[in-house]
């Protein structure tokens, strides 16, 4: 009988993963963003880590927001975020102990490579986005109060700008998916670094404007509160957070490269 | 079309190389989905009956709200299950977020409504159409359950496919619940999103197609028993 058949099929394969995966010993999750997922970095300097202290990480790459969301519900052991801000009143409403520098990269505009709001040739970030705006050339924002959203709409306050639609058009997408619409409507677009140099359906985009003091992108990392989340693993969560201030951490991070560039750049006190 | 190109390529080289990355992520997707077919089959294959054949004050009202959550949108189930398994939720002390164990949640989640509401069709119909011989019979309601299922067993075949094909092409809720976390709570949907957040445009598209063929291949093997069952059964 085929249900029958199904039936145990599904049981005789989930036994042994389900149960691997309700053991719970020796890892620690962490919440952190797309940008340092997408680019491959975790994948570079996680396995140091675990062969250092045989606790493996598990990484959930979700929004800056989300991941705030997820720690401060006692979901996730770690926090790796770029939102020093955020950061920081995580740690003053208590769900955090303390948050350190990591490591920083810098934002960068992207859009079509014919430039029609001639930013290339802008002296400041603010200049550029005010090119953008004048231009009302199309701009994909992330619109999902990501960290690189946050950063972004930072930079058009400082230009003093309140963008709008139709040129403006907020994706509520995560930083892979903007970039891929942004290619598809030959829209500019702020995007980390790490994600654009990693990134491979370009198409059209070209980088057109970097290299702006305002543009700096600070990873942080934060140790969660034992007060409020008792269940979770902070001696393994010490040990990772500790690991990534180390001189092998910084080292990991400083010695991950893609197409032989740098995407991340160690600053840990 | 050369990203359509590549994909075929990709897709090919995927399952010729045997990439112990890809064979891991098939392996869960398997598992995780047809877990959830499973506790979904046990549970809504009786409860479909069951609202086939009894009567009750609001049944309508019932049978209105299965067949609605059938289109229950992955992504709410998704949240839905997060918040009742969060730590911070009602059943967050079993520690089940990011782990398979939450994905076959939510899949049931997704599943249940269409098997129930299916079967409480196809049961009903054959109800009306066998009442008399089973009244004579002396049956109870609760004997004729399986009497019914057990007859209406090719047409619910069809059935437990349709909530495998549910729950092996969503990925709204598997993201939210598992995390998409490698090696852990990866699936196939869930690496078809990352990819495409990668602009890796091919691999994401090869991803597709691989596992387009696998639930084809599954729903040639139902295929297959359920012609053989039927030939030898006359």
């Amino acid at each position: 009988m085929p249900k029958a058949g199904l039936i145990l099929a599904a049981l005789a394969l989930m036994g042994p993963s389900l149960n691997a995966a309700a053991q719970n010993i020796g890892h620690i999750t962490l919440a952190s963003t797309t940008s340092t997922e997408n680019s491959g970095l975790f994948g570079a300097i996680i396995p140091a880590f675990t062969e250092a202290t045989g606790i493996e990480v598990r990484v959930v790459a979700v929004g800056t927001g989300q991941a705030f969301e997820i720690a401060r519900r006692g979901d996730a052991d770690s926090l790796l975020v770029h939102d020093t801000e955020g950061e920081t009143r995580f740690v003053a409403d208590g769900h955090g102990t303390e948050r350190a520098d990591v490591m920083y990269n810098d934002y960068v505009l992207v859009g079509p490579a014919g430039d029609p709001a001639a930013i290339a040739d802008a002296e400041t970030a603010a200049e550029a986005f005010a090119l953008i705006a004048a231009a009302e050339a199309p701009f994909a924002s992330r619109g999902d109060d990501s960290g690189t959203h946050r950063a972004e709409q930072r930079r058009w306050e400082a230009a003093g700008i309140a963008p709008a639609s139709p040129w403006y058009r907020e994706l509520g997408s995560g930083m892979g998916a903007t970039l891929n619409t942004a290619a598809a409507m030959d829209a500019y677009a702020m995007t980390d670094r790490a994600t654009w140099v990693a990134f491979d359906n370009r198409q059209g985009l070209a980088l057109l404007f970097e290299g702006d003091e305002t543009l700096f992108n600070q990873y942080g990392s934060v140790r969660i509160s034992p007060e409020r989340h008792p269940h979770l693993k902070h001696d393994l969560a010490a040990q990772w957070h500790e690991w990534l201030l180390s001189e092998a951490g910084q080292q990991a991070i400083a010695d991950f490269r893609v197409d032989g560039q740098q995407l991340f750049f160690p600053n840990a006190e | 079309m050369p990203t359509t190109d590549n994909a075929f390529a990709t897709a090919l080289r995927l399952v010729l190389h045997l990439d112990p990355a890809l064979r891991e992520i098939v392996a869960l997707s398997l598992q995780v989905s047809l877990a959830a077919v499973a506790v979904g089959a046990l549970i809504g294959l009786p409860l479909g009956a069951a609202l086939a054949l009894w009567r009750f004050p609001g049944r309508g009202a019932v049978v209105v709200v299965l067949n609605a959550l059938m289109g229950l949108p992955p992504v709410v189930a998704g949240l839905a299950v997060y918040l009742l398994l969060s730590r911070a939720g009602p059943l967050g002390q079993f520690g089940l977020l990011f782990t398979p164990g939450a994905m076959v949640v939510a899949q049931v989640l997704l599943i249940l409504p269409i098997i129930a509401a299916l079967t409480r069709q196809q049961v009903e119909e054959l109800h009306a159409e066998y009442r008399e011989q089973l009244q004579s019979l002396g049956l109870s309601r609760l004997r004729r359950i399986p009497t019914l299922l057990w007859d209406a067993r090719f047409g619910l075949m069809t059935v437990i496919l349709a909530g495998f094909g549910r729950a092996s092409a969503e990925v709204g809720a598997v993201m939210i619940v598992g995390g998409n976390i490698d090696g852990v709570t990866r699936v196939m949907t869930t690496a078809i999103v990352l990819e495409t957040s990668k602009g890796n445009l091919p691999l994401a598209l090869g991803l597709g197609l691989v596992l387009l063929a696998l639930v084809t291949l599954i729903n040639g093997a139902a295929y297959l028993v359920g012609e053989t069952a039927r030939r030898r059964l006359g």
